[in-house]
């Protein structure tokens, strides 16, 4: 739980905020870093600053530029839109409180995009391989139909305590920000190439590469729910397969990073019991 | 089916669960969203999704009831039989998403546990911790992710609706949409398209909502020519935690598992609010509405909580304006495990814990009832008939709105946990219309591409024309945006008065043209925020306008919207004989109000401003009755209004002993 102090105290306010943004034109350019300043008021989060930065367009040196580009969605961390580094630090912007950063570092705030994905421009990031990651573990309860059929299966209450946090998962990417193993992957488009040409290179691409903590965590989500887990032999196939759990290396970076407290470790240590046993079975069903 | 693709708009409960029905019935689906559609809006509903289920139904609940409390709860602004059909269809969503896999909470004995909500005296409301709408949300995306791996769900996320494409016969068959990375313009052909884009929000500048919730693609339609209803209904959160850059909600089930509303008595009284005893504590929702304490109905709540701050002072805070929400009698491990999400969020965002100290909260935009006006076939019972192609289709053919941007459901007022419902609901209750629909009409893919070229080539002259005003000199389109939500917050909210909305509708008018000189500082064309944003300020305008509008002609209150200059005033008489004429009166006045105002009022677009219509309510199900939810003497005048609709009832005959009469004559 992050439990934040109280306000900076009016003495300590400054009147200014100085911004650094890593920035980028767009893939394949030279990222720079630019600064901003501006006004500071009480209450603000990094959010608020990025819509002041937007606003005013120029930066602190009286230079006009176009407006820094961000992805953000619901401001209330539930999202998982605007993740981002800020002071170093992977995480969503909106829930980064202008007061802390300063406590941690009076004379500016840095933002940088996430270094694991590939910049589309400035802090907007392609995350589409996360999206991707959850197609390959196939995380979803395989219904017969959308019909009415009645009430799903009885769950113990202790059940969906154990599933309940694994599934607020909000797909930030924290986690793979943090892992040493999940490698930046960047197609770059060629010229004229049609979008399905494309994607089927990205698609090739991700899959020889590690599949990440968020989606070993949703296998094994699926795993143990009662009509979900009919796909588990499928999940443990791609877990045991390449850029699967063996690619971990057991750092556990992502749960220390995760802004939702998913304990990811103990899914992945789940997830390696059922993938040994997974592949023991196998050799004796050869 | 084979040819046939719908084009489904927005990504939340309504888009996705209208894109896996449809799916499902063998349809293709091009499915397109301003974010990844599991970052849509939906993720931040909290509280539940209502249904009457086997615990309430032994304490004499019915799928009738939750339609009368939904119908009563909006004061009779719905249409009943679409109503009527959610209310049935309740149990059957919920199972349906218990099935997909939603992580509701248990009771002890595996059961889904419920939790009371407002405007009802069951417990219907299913929950998955804090975060329901999170977790409805997550199982719809994963089934859509599934069928786009089967091959029929293609999505195209990060890509803003530009328009619908009409035929030269008005029908809609596709859309232009945006790509906000390349920026490339392009047609989408489409048998039907279905707008599934949420709520209006922004036009406040600061609400619970989602930046993606401009209300721009509803305004798309409605300047396309769809019709837009009950635009000045706009459902006020009593609870939610002021922000700079948003107000964040505090659901209702902080209410709903025990949370209590409170104020001290004393003006400015400086002590922290464990130290002022219970009998110095104003528990005013309690005390005014014993009934329903601190679970009235939305609008009552605000109303209430808006006053105690506004007219009698009695803030907890110098500085701004709010109330205690307190949860500090609810033991810790029952408020992590029931609210878990929502106390993390006050934790996050205030640096309080909630579990030690009350919550400070003031109301907050939150919803829209109103928008796009749709079309629906009733049945012999009064509710929906499947399959018919009329269901959730605008005035335009081929054009759907499901979810939140259509107006359709709520009425005056929203139930907590019942948009959770309706959207679910309307997106899988329009797939199987849509399919019947396509079966009469040529394949959009078969019709002359000049069409499709025509429309992408004004979009791109509209694109290019506000890339051109870079020369610095217009106006800046995120401070005309502050702008419009400022006069929108403060004309257009909880008290409403008509000669600040003339006001507020001349000044937002200006801005049609105001926000055409906008000047960009980004004229690129590669992820030009800039250049969405501003478009999405344009269309902001005109449902703006229908707000003020719809607001400014309706004189008179009901549900969210109410104006003091045309308020039914409680009960003064305190001798019977006088109190009792008096509720005649008040009847009286109640029947002529209902006669001029129990209609929907509807919009179309002029070109600069919009025209509005009142049209007729269908209530064939149940006959308008005063709303009196802790009304002084609202017990005699709901014994006098009852005394008249017996004596009604008694002097026309129904039409079905009617029937009955005339078969036994032949």
């Amino acid at each position: 739980m992050i439990a934040p102090g109280p306000e900076l105290s009016p003495a300590r306010r400054p009147s200014k905020i100085n911004v650094r943004v890593l920035r980028q034109d767009g893939p394949g350019t030279p990222p720079y870093w630019e600064r901003h300043q501006v006004d500071y008021e009480p209450d603000m989060n990094v959010i608020s600053v990025l819509q002041k930065i937007a606003a005013q367009a120029t930066t602190f040196d009286g230079k006009k530029v176009s407006p820094v580009a961000w992805d953000c969605g619901c401001l209330e961390e539930v999202c998982g839109s605007c993740t981002m580094v800020i002071n170093g630090r992977v995480r969503q912007s909106c829930s980064a409180l202008v007061d802390r950063l300063l406590e941690d570092n009076p004379e500016e705030i840095q933002l940088q995009p996430m270094t694991k994905f590939p910049v589309v421009r400035d802090l907007m990031i392609d995350r589409s391989r996360l999206f991707h990651s959850l197609k390959r573990v196939q995380a979803w309860v395989p219904v017969d139909s959308y019909f009415d059929m009645g009430a799903g299966p009885r769950i113990p209450r202790e059940d969906q305590e154990q599933n309940y946090p694994l599934s607020q998962c909000m797909s930030c990417g924290c986690c793979l920000e943090a892992c040493p193993q999940f490698n930046k992957v960047e197609v770059i488009r060629h010229a004229g190439e049609t979008d399905e040409a494309f994607d089927a290179r990205k698609k090739q691409a991700y899959d020889a590469e590690f599949i990440g903590p968020h989606a070993i965590s949703q296998a094994m989500l699926f795993n143990s729910h009662p009509v979900g887990k009919n796909l588990q032999k499928e999940r443990l196939e791609t877990l045991t397969g390449t850029g699967g759990i063996q690619a971990c290396g057991n750092a556990q970076n992502c749960v220390a990073v995760c802004p939702k407290e998913i304990p990811l470790t103990t899914s992945i240590a789940r997830a390696g019991r059922a993938a040994t046993l997974h592949s023991i079975k196998k050799l004796f069903d050869r | 089916m084979a040819n046939n693709r719908v084009l489904v708009v927005g990504g939340g409960l309504a888009g996705l669960s209208a894109t896996m029905k449809l799916a499902e019935l063998g349809v293709a689906v091009d499915l397109l969203s301003l974010t990844p559609v599991k970052r849509s809006h939906s993720v931040c509903a909290q509280g539940g999704i209502n249904s009457v289920n086997d615990q309430t139904r032994q304490q004499g609940d019915t799928e009738w009831n939750h339609f009368d409390d939904t119908i009563y709860g909006g004061d009779f602004l719905q249409n009943q039989p679409p109503v009527k059909e959610m209310a049935y269809w309740a149990p059957k969503v919920i199972d349906l998403m218990d099935r997909l896999g939603v992580t509701f909470n248990r009771t002890p004995e595996g059961y889904i546990d419920r939790r009371r909500f407002g405007g009802t005296l069951y417990k219907r409301t299913a929950f998955a911790g804090a975060t329901t709408g999170q977790q409805l949300l997550y199982a719809l995306d994963e089934q859509v992710r599934r069928w786009e791996v089967e091959g029929l769900v293609k999505k195209y996320e990060f890509w803003d609706f530009l328009g619908p494409i009409l035929d030269d016969n008005g029908r809609c068959v596709g859309a232009v949409a945006q790509d906000m990375v390349s920026m490339e313009i392009r047609s989408f052909a489409a048998d039907a398209v279905v707008v599934a884009t949420g709520g209006c929000g922004l036009v406040y500048g600061r609400s619970t909502m989602s930046v993606f919730c401009t209300g721009s693609a509803a305004s798309r339609c409605f300047q396309a020519g769809a019709k837009y209803g009950n635009g000045e209904f706009i459902q006020v959160h009593p609870t939610a935690i002021p922000g700079a850059d948003k107000l964040r909600l505090m659901s209702e089930s902080a209410r709903g598992e025990g949370g209590r509303v409170w104020v001290p008595r004393k003006p400015n009284d400086t002590r922290a609010p464990k130290q002022i005893p219970a009998s110095e504590r104003y528990f005013f929702l309690e005390e005014r509405f014993p009934k329903y304490g601190n679970l009235v109905p939305r609008d009552i709540a605000t109303r209430e909580i808006f006053n105690i701050c506004v007219n009698e002072g009695l803030s907890v805070d110098p500085t701004r304006m709010c109330v205690y929400l307190d949860l500090t009698h609810i033991p810790r491990h029952e408020l992590d495990r029931k609210l878990g999400g929502i106390l993390e969020i006050y934790e996050k965002f205030q640096g309080v814990d909630p579990r030690e100290e009350p919550m400070k909260i003031f109301p907050a935009v939150h919803y829209s009832m109103g928008g796009l006006w749709v079309d629906y076939e009733a049945n012999g019972e009064g509710g929906l008939l499947p399959g018919s192609p009329r269901n959730q289709s605008t005035n335009v053919p081929g054009l759907y709105a499901i979810g939140e941007c259509d107006y359709q459901y709520h009425g005056a007022n929203r139930l907590g946990a019942n948009s959770l419902l309706s959207c679910i609901f309307s997106g899988l209750f329009v797939g199987p219309g849509i399919v019947n629909w396509m079966k009469s009409n040529k394949a959009a893919a078969d019709l002359p591409k000049s069409i499709f070229e025509r429309a992408v080539g004004e979009h791109t002259a509209r694109h290019k024309k506000l890339l051109s005003n870079a020369s610095g000199a217009g106006e800046n389109p995120y401070l005309l945006h502050q702008e419009l939500g400022d006069i929108m917050t403060r004309t257009a909210t909880v008290v409403r008065y008509n000669n600040q909305l003339t006001e507020a509708y001349e000044k937002v008018s200006a801005m049609v043209e105001r926000s055409q000189r906008c000047s960009l500082a980004d004229t690129g064309n590669w992820t030009n925020q800039n250049v969405i944003f501003t478009k999405s300020l344009q269309d902001m305008i005109p449902i703006a306008q229908c707000i003020l509008k719809g607001a400014l002609m309706r004189d008179e209150s009901r549900g969210a919207h109410f104006k003091p200059d045309f308020c039914m005033p409680s009960l003064q008489a305190t001798d019977p004989t006088e109190r009792r004429l008096e509720a005649e009166k008040w009847c009286d006045a109640f029947e002529e109000n209902t006669n001029k105002f129990l209609k929907s009022s509807v919009c179309s677009w002029k070109g600069q401003e919009p025209d509005l219509v009142f049209e007729d309510i269908d209530t064939r199900l149940m006959k308008p009755r005063p709303r009196l939810y802790g009304l002084v003497g609202g017990e005699v005048i709901e014994e006098v209004w009852k005394q008249r609709s017996r004596t009604k009832e008694e002097s026309a005959p129904s039409k079905p002993a009617a029937a009955k009469q005339l078969a036994g004559s032949v």
